[in-house]
Protein backbone atom coordinates (compact mmCIF):
# COMPACT_ATOMS: atom_id res chain seq x y z
CA UNK A 1 0.00 0.00 0.00
CA UNK A 2 1.04 3.35 -0.26
CA UNK A 3 1.30 6.26 1.75
CA UNK A 4 -1.09 8.04 0.34
CA UNK A 5 -3.38 5.02 1.13
CA UNK A 6 -2.40 4.41 4.08
CA UNK A 7 -3.55 8.06 5.20
CA UNK A 8 -6.73 7.50 3.94
CA UNK A 9 -7.30 4.35 5.31
CA UNK A 10 -5.90 5.42 8.69
CA UNK A 11 -8.11 8.98 8.44
CA UNK A 12 -11.48 6.73 7.48
CA UNK A 13 -11.35 4.60 10.49
CA UNK A 14 -10.61 7.35 12.67
CA UNK A 15 -13.51 9.11 11.62
CA UNK A 16 -15.75 6.46 11.68
CA UNK A 17 -14.19 5.50 15.26
CA UNK A 18 -14.52 9.17 16.22
CA UNK A 19 -17.79 9.35 14.71
CA UNK A 20 -18.81 6.03 16.89
CA UNK A 21 -17.54 6.68 20.16
CA UNK A 22 -19.16 10.70 20.02
CA UNK A 23 -22.68 9.35 19.00
CA UNK A 24 -22.49 6.47 21.78
CA UNK A 25 -21.14 9.57 24.37
CA UNK A 26 -23.88 11.61 23.09
CA UNK A 27 -27.18 9.96 23.02
CA UNK A 28 -26.62 6.47 24.90
CA UNK A 29 -24.33 7.35 28.32
CA UNK A 30 -25.98 8.87 31.13
CA UNK A 31 -25.47 12.86 31.81
CA UNK A 32 -22.11 13.40 34.22
CA UNK A 33 -23.35 13.27 37.58
CA UNK A 34 -21.50 16.97 38.94
CA UNK A 35 -21.10 18.50 35.15
CA UNK A 36 -24.59 17.45 33.76
CA UNK A 37 -24.60 17.18 30.10
CA UNK A 38 -21.54 19.64 29.74
CA UNK A 39 -19.30 16.21 30.78
CA UNK A 40 -19.65 14.68 27.73
CA UNK A 41 -16.98 16.79 26.06
CA UNK A 42 -15.09 14.50 28.27
CA UNK A 43 -14.97 12.21 25.25
CA UNK A 44 -13.37 14.77 23.08
CA UNK A 45 -10.82 16.25 25.70
CA UNK A 46 -9.42 13.50 26.58
CA UNK A 47 -8.41 11.91 23.49
CA UNK A 48 -7.13 15.40 21.68
CA UNK A 49 -4.92 16.26 25.23
CA UNK A 50 -3.45 12.36 24.92
CA UNK A 51 -3.03 12.52 21.01
CA UNK A 52 -1.15 16.04 21.68
CA UNK A 53 1.30 14.58 23.97
CA UNK A 54 1.98 11.54 22.11
CA UNK A 55 2.64 13.56 19.21
CA UNK A 56 5.48 15.86 21.10
CA UNK A 57 6.51 12.76 22.30
CA UNK A 58 6.65 11.02 18.76
CA UNK A 59 8.55 14.52 17.76
CA UNK A 60 11.30 13.97 21.03
CA UNK A 61 11.86 10.73 20.02
CA UNK A 62 12.70 11.56 16.43
CA UNK A 63 14.58 14.81 17.36
CA UNK A 64 16.72 11.79 19.36
CA UNK A 65 16.83 9.88 16.62
CA UNK A 66 18.16 12.99 14.33
CA UNK A 67 20.60 13.66 16.27
CA UNK A 68 21.93 10.33 16.64
CA UNK A 69 21.62 9.09 13.04
CA UNK A 70 21.60 12.64 11.32
CA UNK A 71 18.80 10.95 8.78
CA UNK A 72 16.78 12.79 6.80
CA UNK A 73 13.95 11.08 7.62
CA UNK A 74 14.09 11.19 11.38
CA UNK A 75 14.07 15.07 10.84
CA UNK A 76 10.65 15.19 8.44
CA UNK A 77 8.78 13.21 11.36
CA UNK A 78 10.10 15.22 13.85
CA UNK A 79 8.52 18.49 11.88
CA UNK A 80 5.33 16.49 11.56
CA UNK A 81 5.62 15.58 15.16
CA UNK A 82 5.61 18.78 16.34
CA UNK A 83 2.70 20.65 14.16
CA UNK A 84 0.47 17.89 14.66
CA UNK A 85 1.06 18.41 18.63
CA UNK A 86 0.36 21.85 17.69
CA UNK A 87 -2.82 21.48 16.16
CA UNK A 88 -4.16 19.29 19.00
CA UNK A 89 -3.29 21.07 21.56
CA UNK A 90 -4.41 24.67 20.96
CA UNK A 91 -7.90 22.71 20.26
CA UNK A 92 -7.34 21.56 24.02
CA UNK A 93 -6.68 25.00 24.75
CA UNK A 94 -10.09 26.04 23.21
CA UNK A 95 -12.10 22.98 24.30
CA UNK A 96 -10.51 23.86 28.20
CA UNK A 97 -12.31 26.60 28.34
CA UNK A 98 -15.44 25.55 26.38
CA UNK A 99 -15.82 23.20 29.60
CA UNK A 100 -14.48 25.11 32.61
CA UNK A 101 -17.10 27.79 32.17
CA UNK A 102 -20.70 26.42 31.94
CA UNK A 103 -19.15 24.22 34.95
CA UNK A 104 -16.51 26.75 36.54
CA UNK A 105 -17.86 30.25 35.80
CA UNK A 106 -14.57 31.50 34.27
CA UNK A 107 -13.05 30.87 31.03
CA UNK A 108 -9.15 30.70 32.13
CA UNK A 109 -7.16 30.70 35.17
CA UNK A 110 -3.42 30.28 36.16
CA UNK A 111 -3.62 26.50 37.40
CA UNK A 112 -0.59 24.58 37.07
CA UNK A 113 -2.43 21.83 34.17
CA UNK A 114 -3.64 25.31 32.33
CA UNK A 115 -0.18 27.12 32.69
CA UNK A 116 2.05 24.40 31.56
CA UNK A 117 0.15 23.62 28.57
CA UNK A 118 0.10 27.16 27.77
CA UNK A 119 4.17 27.12 28.28
CA UNK A 120 3.73 24.07 25.85
CA UNK A 121 2.27 25.39 23.18
CA UNK A 122 4.46 28.68 23.05
CA UNK A 123 7.96 26.25 23.43
CA UNK A 124 7.09 24.85 20.73
CA UNK A 125 6.20 27.83 19.02
CA UNK A 126 9.38 29.06 18.76
CA UNK A 127 10.94 25.67 18.01
CA UNK A 128 8.59 25.60 14.68
CA UNK A 129 9.63 30.00 13.83
CA UNK A 130 13.56 29.18 14.26
CA UNK A 131 12.68 25.95 11.79
CA UNK A 132 11.35 28.79 9.19
CA UNK A 133 14.41 30.87 10.01
CA UNK A 134 17.46 28.67 9.54
CA UNK A 135 17.42 27.67 5.83
CA UNK A 136 20.45 25.76 5.34
CA UNK A 137 19.66 22.28 6.32
CA UNK A 138 22.19 20.55 8.52
CA UNK A 139 22.23 23.11 10.71
CA UNK A 140 18.35 23.93 11.23
CA UNK A 141 18.13 20.03 11.49
CA UNK A 142 20.82 19.92 14.94
CA UNK A 143 19.41 23.08 16.24
CA UNK A 144 15.54 22.31 16.22
CA UNK A 145 16.35 18.64 17.30
CA UNK A 146 18.31 20.49 20.30
CA UNK A 147 14.80 22.93 20.93
CA UNK A 148 12.51 19.89 20.60
CA UNK A 149 14.25 17.86 23.23
CA UNK A 150 14.56 21.19 25.44
CA UNK A 151 11.08 22.03 24.92
CA UNK A 152 9.95 18.43 25.59
CA UNK A 153 10.86 19.04 29.04
CA UNK A 154 7.57 20.46 29.54
CA UNK A 155 5.45 17.59 28.11
CA UNK A 156 5.86 15.13 31.84
CA UNK A 157 5.16 18.55 34.05
CA UNK A 158 1.82 18.80 32.17
CA UNK A 159 0.81 15.47 32.74
CA UNK A 160 1.94 15.39 36.01
CA UNK A 161 1.02 18.67 37.23
CA UNK A 162 -2.32 18.12 38.43
CA UNK A 163 -0.61 15.43 40.94
CA UNK A 164 2.35 17.89 41.63
CA UNK A 165 0.17 20.84 42.35
CA UNK A 166 -2.99 21.66 44.13
CA UNK A 167 -4.99 22.00 40.63
CA UNK A 168 -8.77 23.03 39.52
CA UNK A 169 -8.65 20.48 36.56
CA UNK A 170 -9.68 16.84 36.98
CA UNK A 171 -7.47 14.46 38.02
CA UNK A 172 -5.31 11.83 36.30
CA UNK A 173 -7.41 10.12 34.10
CA UNK A 174 -6.93 6.35 34.45
CA UNK A 175 -9.07 3.43 33.42
CA UNK A 176 -10.41 3.10 37.31
CA UNK A 177 -11.74 6.66 37.43
CA UNK A 178 -14.25 6.84 34.77
CA UNK A 179 -17.37 3.90 34.97
CA UNK A 180 -18.00 1.39 32.32
CA UNK A 181 -20.52 3.01 30.70
CA UNK A 182 -18.53 6.28 29.87
CA UNK A 183 -15.04 4.32 29.15
CA UNK A 184 -17.05 2.67 26.31
CA UNK A 185 -16.80 5.81 24.23
CA UNK A 186 -14.43 7.35 25.67
CA UNK A 187 -11.81 4.81 24.59
CA UNK A 188 -13.78 4.41 21.13
CA UNK A 189 -12.75 8.14 20.84
CA UNK A 190 -9.25 7.81 21.84
CA UNK A 191 -8.83 5.14 19.46
CA UNK A 192 -10.25 7.02 16.57
CA UNK A 193 -8.61 10.38 17.64
CA UNK A 194 -5.18 8.27 17.73
CA UNK A 195 -5.67 7.04 13.82
CA UNK A 196 -6.64 10.35 12.68
CA UNK A 197 -3.56 11.54 14.55
CA UNK A 198 -1.82 8.91 12.82
CA UNK A 199 -3.48 9.96 9.50
CA UNK A 200 -2.50 13.54 9.88
CA UNK A 201 1.00 12.89 10.95
CA UNK A 202 1.24 11.01 7.38
CA UNK A 203 0.06 13.23 5.74
CA UNK A 204 1.98 16.03 6.95
CA UNK A 205 5.39 13.87 6.59
CA UNK A 206 4.15 13.25 3.04
CA UNK A 207 4.25 17.21 2.97
CA UNK A 208 7.96 17.44 4.85
CA UNK A 209 9.30 14.88 2.59
CA UNK A 210 8.43 16.32 -0.61
CA UNK A 211 9.14 19.65 0.42
CA UNK A 212 12.76 18.22 1.51
CA UNK A 213 13.01 16.63 -1.73
CA UNK A 214 12.55 19.43 -4.04
CA UNK A 215 14.86 21.97 -1.85
CA UNK A 216 17.56 19.72 -0.42
CA UNK A 217 17.62 16.65 -3.25
CA UNK A 218 16.76 17.42 -6.43
CA UNK A 219 19.68 18.61 -8.56
CA UNK A 220 20.69 21.59 -10.47
CA UNK A 221 18.31 22.28 -13.30
CA UNK A 222 20.85 22.69 -16.19
CA UNK A 223 21.17 26.22 -18.09
CA UNK A 224 18.74 26.43 -21.05
CA UNK A 225 20.19 26.61 -24.31
CA UNK A 226 17.25 28.64 -25.79
CA UNK A 227 18.87 31.49 -23.81
CA UNK A 228 22.28 31.33 -25.77
CA UNK A 229 20.40 30.88 -29.16
CA UNK A 230 18.20 34.28 -28.16
CA UNK A 231 21.46 36.63 -27.51
CA UNK A 232 22.91 35.26 -30.67
CA UNK A 233 20.25 35.73 -33.32
CA UNK A 234 20.25 39.54 -34.50
CA UNK B 1 39.92 21.49 33.17
CA UNK B 2 42.61 23.69 31.88
CA UNK B 3 41.16 24.64 28.65
CA UNK B 4 38.54 25.03 30.91
CA UNK B 5 39.71 27.68 32.86
CA UNK B 6 41.34 29.53 29.71
CA UNK B 7 37.72 29.72 28.17
CA UNK B 8 36.67 30.83 31.30
CA UNK B 9 39.17 33.39 31.10
CA UNK B 10 38.28 34.62 27.87
CA UNK B 11 35.30 35.15 28.09
CA UNK B 12 35.41 37.17 31.28
CA UNK B 13 38.15 39.09 29.69
CA UNK B 14 36.19 39.63 26.89
CA UNK B 15 33.21 40.98 29.21
CA UNK B 16 35.49 43.40 31.38
CA UNK B 17 36.44 44.74 28.21
CA UNK B 18 33.71 45.12 27.15
CA UNK B 19 32.10 46.79 30.39
CA UNK B 20 31.08 49.65 28.86
CA UNK B 21 28.10 47.09 27.27
CA UNK B 22 27.81 46.05 30.81
CA UNK B 23 27.78 49.22 32.91
CA UNK B 24 24.81 49.94 29.71
CA UNK B 25 22.75 46.94 30.53
CA UNK B 26 23.10 47.40 34.06
CA UNK B 27 21.52 50.94 33.21
CA UNK B 28 18.76 48.96 31.19
CA UNK B 29 17.83 46.72 34.27
CA UNK B 30 17.52 49.52 36.73
CA UNK B 31 15.65 51.23 33.98
CA UNK B 32 13.11 48.16 34.03
CA UNK B 33 13.03 48.40 37.58
CA UNK B 34 11.78 52.42 37.75
CA UNK B 35 9.39 51.37 34.83
CA UNK B 36 7.78 49.27 36.74
CA UNK B 37 7.43 51.62 39.58
CA UNK B 38 6.26 54.10 37.57
CA UNK B 39 3.71 51.57 36.01
CA UNK B 40 2.38 50.71 39.05
CA UNK B 41 2.05 54.58 40.27
CA UNK B 42 2.66 55.54 44.40
CA UNK B 43 0.84 52.39 45.49
CA UNK B 44 3.51 50.72 47.82
CA UNK B 45 2.27 48.39 49.11
CA UNK B 46 1.15 47.15 45.64
CA UNK B 47 4.99 47.41 44.69
CA UNK B 48 6.34 46.22 47.89
CA UNK B 49 4.11 42.68 47.36
CA UNK B 50 5.34 42.48 43.74
CA UNK B 51 8.68 43.53 44.25
CA UNK B 52 9.88 39.48 43.69
CA UNK B 53 8.34 39.35 40.69
CA UNK B 54 9.84 43.29 39.05
CA UNK B 55 12.97 41.76 40.19
CA UNK B 56 13.07 39.12 38.36
CA UNK B 57 11.28 40.15 35.65
CA UNK B 58 13.74 42.81 34.81
CA UNK B 59 16.85 39.58 35.17
CA UNK B 60 15.05 38.05 33.15
CA UNK B 61 14.81 40.55 30.07
CA UNK B 62 18.01 41.64 30.37
CA UNK B 63 19.46 38.11 30.35
CA UNK B 64 18.54 37.72 26.37
CA UNK B 65 20.05 41.17 26.00
CA UNK B 66 23.54 39.66 27.71
CA UNK B 67 23.14 36.39 26.21
CA UNK B 68 22.59 37.43 22.75
CA UNK B 69 25.81 39.52 22.63
CA UNK B 70 27.69 36.77 24.12
CA UNK B 71 27.56 34.96 20.85
CA UNK B 72 27.27 37.65 18.56
CA UNK B 73 30.78 39.01 19.55
CA UNK B 74 31.98 35.73 18.39
CA UNK B 75 30.22 35.48 15.32
CA UNK B 76 31.07 38.82 14.29
CA UNK B 77 34.79 38.29 14.81
CA UNK B 78 34.56 34.91 13.25
CA UNK B 79 35.93 33.44 16.46
CA UNK B 80 33.62 31.24 16.66
CA UNK B 81 35.34 28.80 13.95
CA UNK B 82 38.25 29.35 15.45
CA UNK B 83 36.93 27.97 19.28
CA UNK B 84 35.32 24.86 16.92
CA UNK B 85 38.82 24.14 15.43
CA UNK B 86 40.85 24.06 18.01
CA UNK B 87 41.13 20.75 20.08
CA UNK B 88 38.81 21.56 23.15
CA UNK B 89 35.57 19.34 23.61
CA UNK B 90 32.55 21.46 23.09
CA UNK B 91 31.12 20.87 27.06
CA UNK B 92 34.36 23.14 27.82
CA UNK B 93 33.45 25.50 25.74
CA UNK B 94 29.44 25.69 26.55
CA UNK B 95 30.54 25.71 30.31
CA UNK B 96 32.43 28.53 29.93
CA UNK B 97 30.59 30.41 28.28
CA UNK B 98 28.02 29.96 30.64
CA UNK B 99 29.33 29.92 33.94
CA UNK B 100 31.04 33.49 32.33
CA UNK B 101 27.21 34.74 31.32
CA UNK B 102 26.01 33.65 34.84
CA UNK B 103 28.87 35.70 36.37
CA UNK B 104 28.06 38.60 34.26
CA UNK B 105 23.97 37.88 35.69
CA UNK B 106 24.79 37.73 39.12
CA UNK B 107 26.52 41.10 38.76
CA UNK B 108 23.66 42.62 37.41
CA UNK B 109 21.27 41.03 39.72
CA UNK B 110 23.67 42.17 42.68
CA UNK B 111 23.41 45.49 41.25
CA UNK B 112 19.63 45.36 41.21
CA UNK B 113 19.12 44.43 44.46
CA UNK B 114 19.92 47.39 46.55
CA UNK B 115 17.94 49.21 44.02
CA UNK B 116 15.11 47.58 43.92
CA UNK B 117 15.06 46.97 48.24
CA UNK B 118 15.25 50.91 47.47
CA UNK B 119 12.68 51.91 45.15
CA UNK B 120 10.16 49.42 46.27
CA UNK B 121 10.67 50.41 50.51
CA UNK B 122 11.79 46.84 51.01
CA UNK B 123 12.56 44.92 54.58
CA UNK B 124 14.71 41.85 54.56
CA UNK B 125 12.89 39.87 56.74
CA UNK B 126 14.99 36.30 56.06
CA UNK B 127 18.50 36.09 55.29
CA UNK B 128 20.71 37.78 52.84
CA UNK B 129 22.87 34.86 52.27
CA UNK B 130 19.85 32.66 51.10
CA UNK B 131 18.75 35.72 48.62
CA UNK B 132 21.65 35.67 47.27
CA UNK B 133 21.81 31.67 47.07
CA UNK B 134 18.38 32.38 45.20
CA UNK B 135 19.30 35.02 42.81
CA UNK B 136 22.75 32.55 42.22
CA UNK B 137 20.05 29.33 41.51
CA UNK B 138 17.85 31.59 39.15
CA UNK B 139 20.49 32.74 37.22
CA UNK B 140 22.03 29.73 36.78
CA UNK B 141 18.18 28.62 35.14
CA UNK B 142 18.28 31.25 32.65
CA UNK B 143 21.81 31.24 31.68
CA UNK B 144 21.98 27.30 31.04
CA UNK B 145 19.53 27.22 28.27
CA UNK B 146 19.96 30.56 27.32
CA UNK B 147 23.23 29.90 26.55
CA UNK B 148 22.43 26.88 24.08
CA UNK B 149 20.24 28.98 22.33
CA UNK B 150 22.01 32.08 22.21
CA UNK B 151 24.50 29.97 20.08
CA UNK B 152 21.77 28.00 17.83
CA UNK B 153 20.57 31.40 16.98
CA UNK B 154 23.87 32.82 17.22
CA UNK B 155 24.24 33.88 12.99
CA UNK B 156 20.13 34.45 12.58
CA UNK B 157 19.27 37.77 11.61
CA UNK B 158 16.32 37.81 13.93
CA UNK B 159 17.91 36.48 16.72
CA UNK B 160 16.35 39.43 18.75
CA UNK B 161 12.93 37.84 18.26
CA UNK B 162 13.95 34.18 18.15
CA UNK B 163 15.91 34.08 21.55
CA UNK B 164 13.26 34.92 23.69
CA UNK B 165 10.26 33.46 22.00
CA UNK B 166 12.70 30.19 22.86
CA UNK B 167 13.86 30.61 26.19
CA UNK B 168 10.94 32.27 27.83
CA UNK B 169 8.83 29.24 27.96
CA UNK B 170 11.56 26.96 29.05
CA UNK B 171 12.76 29.51 31.82
CA UNK B 172 8.95 29.92 33.13
CA UNK B 173 9.62 26.67 35.85
CA UNK B 174 12.85 28.17 37.13
CA UNK B 175 11.74 32.17 37.05
CA UNK B 176 8.40 31.01 39.13
CA UNK B 177 10.15 29.20 42.17
CA UNK B 178 12.64 32.30 41.88
CA UNK B 179 9.80 34.55 42.05
CA UNK B 180 8.35 32.40 45.21
CA UNK B 181 11.54 31.79 46.86
CA UNK B 182 12.17 35.29 46.92
CA UNK B 183 8.88 36.84 48.13
CA UNK B 184 9.21 34.26 50.84
CA UNK B 185 13.11 35.55 51.92
CA UNK B 186 11.75 39.49 51.44
CA UNK B 187 8.43 38.37 53.21
CA UNK B 188 8.68 35.60 56.01
CA UNK B 189 8.50 32.11 55.43
CA UNK B 190 5.59 31.37 58.11
CA UNK B 191 5.02 28.30 56.52
CA UNK B 192 8.24 26.79 55.69
CA UNK B 193 7.89 26.51 51.91
CA UNK B 194 11.41 28.27 51.49
CA UNK B 195 13.33 24.49 50.91
CA UNK B 196 10.47 23.13 48.72
CA UNK B 197 10.37 26.05 46.44
CA UNK B 198 14.77 26.03 46.57
CA UNK B 199 14.51 22.64 46.26
CA UNK B 200 13.01 22.96 42.60
CA UNK B 201 14.86 25.53 41.39
CA UNK B 202 17.70 23.47 42.10
CA UNK B 203 16.31 20.06 40.05
CA UNK B 204 15.44 22.64 36.79
CA UNK B 205 19.34 23.73 37.54
CA UNK B 206 20.55 20.43 37.18
CA UNK B 207 18.20 19.19 34.42
CA UNK B 208 19.32 22.52 32.23
CA UNK B 209 23.25 22.57 33.08
CA UNK B 210 23.64 19.10 32.24
CA UNK B 211 21.28 18.75 29.59
CA UNK B 212 22.41 21.93 27.73
CA UNK B 213 26.15 21.02 28.00
CA UNK B 214 25.35 17.31 26.60
CA UNK B 215 23.40 19.03 23.44
CA UNK B 216 26.05 22.31 22.89
CA UNK B 217 28.51 20.24 20.59
CA UNK B 218 25.44 19.05 18.17
CA UNK B 219 24.73 23.04 17.51
CA UNK B 220 28.12 24.03 16.91
CA UNK B 221 28.39 21.11 14.53
CA UNK B 222 28.59 22.84 10.68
Amino acid sequence: MKLTHWILALGATGLLALGAGHGYGLLATPAEASMGETGRILYLHVPTAWVAMLAFTVAFLAAIGSLWSGKATWDLSMESGIEVGMVFSVLICIQGPIWAYPTQNYWWTWDPRLTTTAIMVVAFTGVLVMRRLIHQHERRMAATAVATIVSWVNVPVVYFSVEWWDSVHQDLSQVSSVDRVMLIPLLVSLAGTSLLGTAFFLARYRVARARYLTEEVAPELPDLPEQLELEDSP
Amino acid sequence: MKTFLALLHKDLLVGWRGRVRLVGLATYALTLLLLFSFAVGPDTMALRDHASAYLWLAIMSSSTLLLAQSFQQEVEAGAIEGLILLPVPPPALYYAKALANLLLLLFLGVVMLPVAMVLFDLALSGSLLMLLLIILLGSAGIVAPGTLYAAMTARLSSQQVVLPLLLFPLVVPPILAAVKATDLVLEGDAMGQLPAWIGLLAIFDAIYWSLSGLLFGKVLDE
